[in-house]
């Protein structure tokens, strides 16, 4: 099965995070690291996204695309990175969510296969 | 046999239909041909060959049929229903989903039945089982026995939703309908499946144990015009001794297993109530014990409310209240906590308190058996 991780937050989360010291900073991306290093075989793509005040987003209104400022996801909640994930099952998917270090939460959707 | 056949093909609505095919085969042909000889086996015959004759214009046909014939020759029936309760009550899936599924496909309720039961319109259960299913196969939730770390929380859930089954069937919570019995039955039965599938599970036990204790004392909890009748004032003859004896039966396997856990702890407090001869002759202070211990392992207002009030029997009345008090943070909108401060301050004598309390209990229930004895009480309570 392949789905995807979307790696979610608060903003209360991300202040968090923008608050971290250099020497927190690193050793949070040494335990992230670890987990992705530890799930290699599993995982597809993936990046880690720049702040949701870096966001645009172009709707469609009557067919007429608009320009706005910002994530198309309104309020508290972000979407901080994403990766591509493959396994057995959903199981087995969230045995590794569960691991995540990196805390905030963790949104997984099963990808549409073609057939 | 649904079971077997969705474990084999991984697919609820492709095992669903099949079984109907093979029942409507089996109406068709018996009358005329006569019953087989074996009519269990004809009929997973008759669906299996079915599953396989659909199954052949899906491209996954060869894989399928390797796992049939592995699979029949295993004969794990009983894996598969333990595979099937667990994904039924998987924790990606809503607790109504859970509910409905396992009613469904584990209990063979139709979805009318559960409809019934749930005092819902069908075609919302019939839209709940069809996403219920989609996700399931869509977010690839396996048929899976899951690893012995896991399964403890895995069972808990399961055992959560057959003791929400049992309640919806016991008392429902509902104007009109004072219970279901047959709800509450089929939970039961659910529950000791399970301790067969999982013989060395002490939860299992205790759950099935505190049903039993429940339904021994499911006659005399109503009297003859279906008035509803307090603990205090029930008929401790008419309780059932058998069950109870199988429950207490239960309650010491479970213990011997050393691993004390929330249901075999509601089973004891409910063994301590069926054992004793009367209200003044029952253990509180052990009750008093073991509702410490289940708030140790799993804290809850409710809980709090139930040892507050055995504490009334233990340590008197003005302790009680005191401890009632501090839970009304949490219990305010809970009919039952303004019926137990009701009772407590008429002990107390303090009356116009008392009815106050009566009143906001009758405000917050709609179930019809519940109110008339609130009614009652509250008649009782009127200040002088």
């Amino acid at each position: 099965m392949k789905y995807v991780f979307l790696f979610c937050g608060t903003a209360a989360d991300q202040a968090a995070f923008d608050a971290l010291t250099p020497d927190e900073l690193r050793e949070q991306y040494v335990r992230v690291g670890r987990w992705f290093a530890g799930h290699h075989g599993r995982l597809g793509n993936g990046n880690q996204l720049q702040g949701p005040e870096t966001a645009t987003t172009v709707s469609f209104q009557g067919g007429r695309p608009i320009v706005k400022d910002g994530p198309f996801i309104e309020g508290k909640e972000l979407v901080g990175g994403y990766t591509e994930v493959e396994t057995a099952d959903l199981d087995e998917a969230l045995a590794m969510a569960k691991s995540w270090p990196g805390g905030g939460a963790i949104e997984i959707r099963p990808v549409v296969v073609q057939r | 046999m649904t079971a077997a056949l969705i474990r084999r093909f991984g697919d609820f609505d492709l095992a669903e239909d099949c079984v109907q095919d093979a029942l409507v085969a089996a109406v068709e042909t018996w009358p005329r041909d006569g019953v087989p000889e074996r009519p269990a086996a004809w009929l997973t015959t008759v669906a299996t060959r079915r599953a396989l004759n659909r199954l052949d214009r899906d491209r996954r046909y060869r894989e399928k049929l390797a796992d049939v014939a592995v699979e029949q020759q295993d004969g794990r029936e009983q894996d598969d229903r333990l595979r099937l309760i667990l994904a039924c009550c998987h924790p990606a899936l809503s607790r109504e989903a859970q509910v409905a599924l396992t009613l469904r496909a584990v209990a063979g309720f139709t979805t009318a039945e559960i409809a019934r039961a749930f005092v819902a319109p069908e075609a919302t259960i019939a839209q709940r089982l069809v996403r219920a299913k989609r996700k399931v196969a869509a977010a690839g939730i396996p048929y899976r026995i899951p690893s012995e770390e896991e399964l403890g929380d895995r069972l808990a859930v399961v055992l959560d939703v057959l003791y929400l089954v049992f309640n919806e069937g016991f008392l429902a919570t509902r104007a009109g309908v004072p219970s279901h019995r047959n709800l509450a039955e089929e939970a039961a039965w659910l529950a000791a499946l399970v301790c067969r599938l999982l013989p060395n599970e002490p939860e299992p036990m205790g759950l099935l144990a505190l049903m039993k204790l429940h339904l021994a004392r499911g006659q005399s909890r109503f009297d003859r015009a279906g008035q509803m009748v307090l603990l205090a004032e029930q008929d401790r003859a008419r309780w059932d001794r058998s069950l109870i004896d199988e429950a207490i039966g239960l309650i010491e396997r479970a213990a011997r297993q050393a691993r004390p856990g929330p249901y075999q702890l509601e089973a004891a407090i409910a063994a301590c109530h069926a054992e004793a001869p009367s209200i003044d002759g029952t253990d509180w202070a052990q009750i008093v014990v073991l509702y410490d211990m289940l708030l140790t392992l799993a804290p809850s207002p409710i809980v709090g409310l139930n040892r507050a009030i055995a504490m009334w029997q233990v340590d008197g009345a003005e302790t009680a209240l005191r401890d009632l008090d501090a839970l009304a943070a949490h219990l305010d909108g809970y009919h039952l906590f303004h019926a137990a401060r009701a009772e407590i301050l008429s002990a107390l004598g303090r009356r116009e308190q008392a009815h106050a309390a009566q009143l906001r209990a009758l405000a917050l229930t709609d179930n019809t058996a519940e109110r008339a004895l609130l009614e009652s009480r509250l008649y009782s309570h009127e200040p002088a």
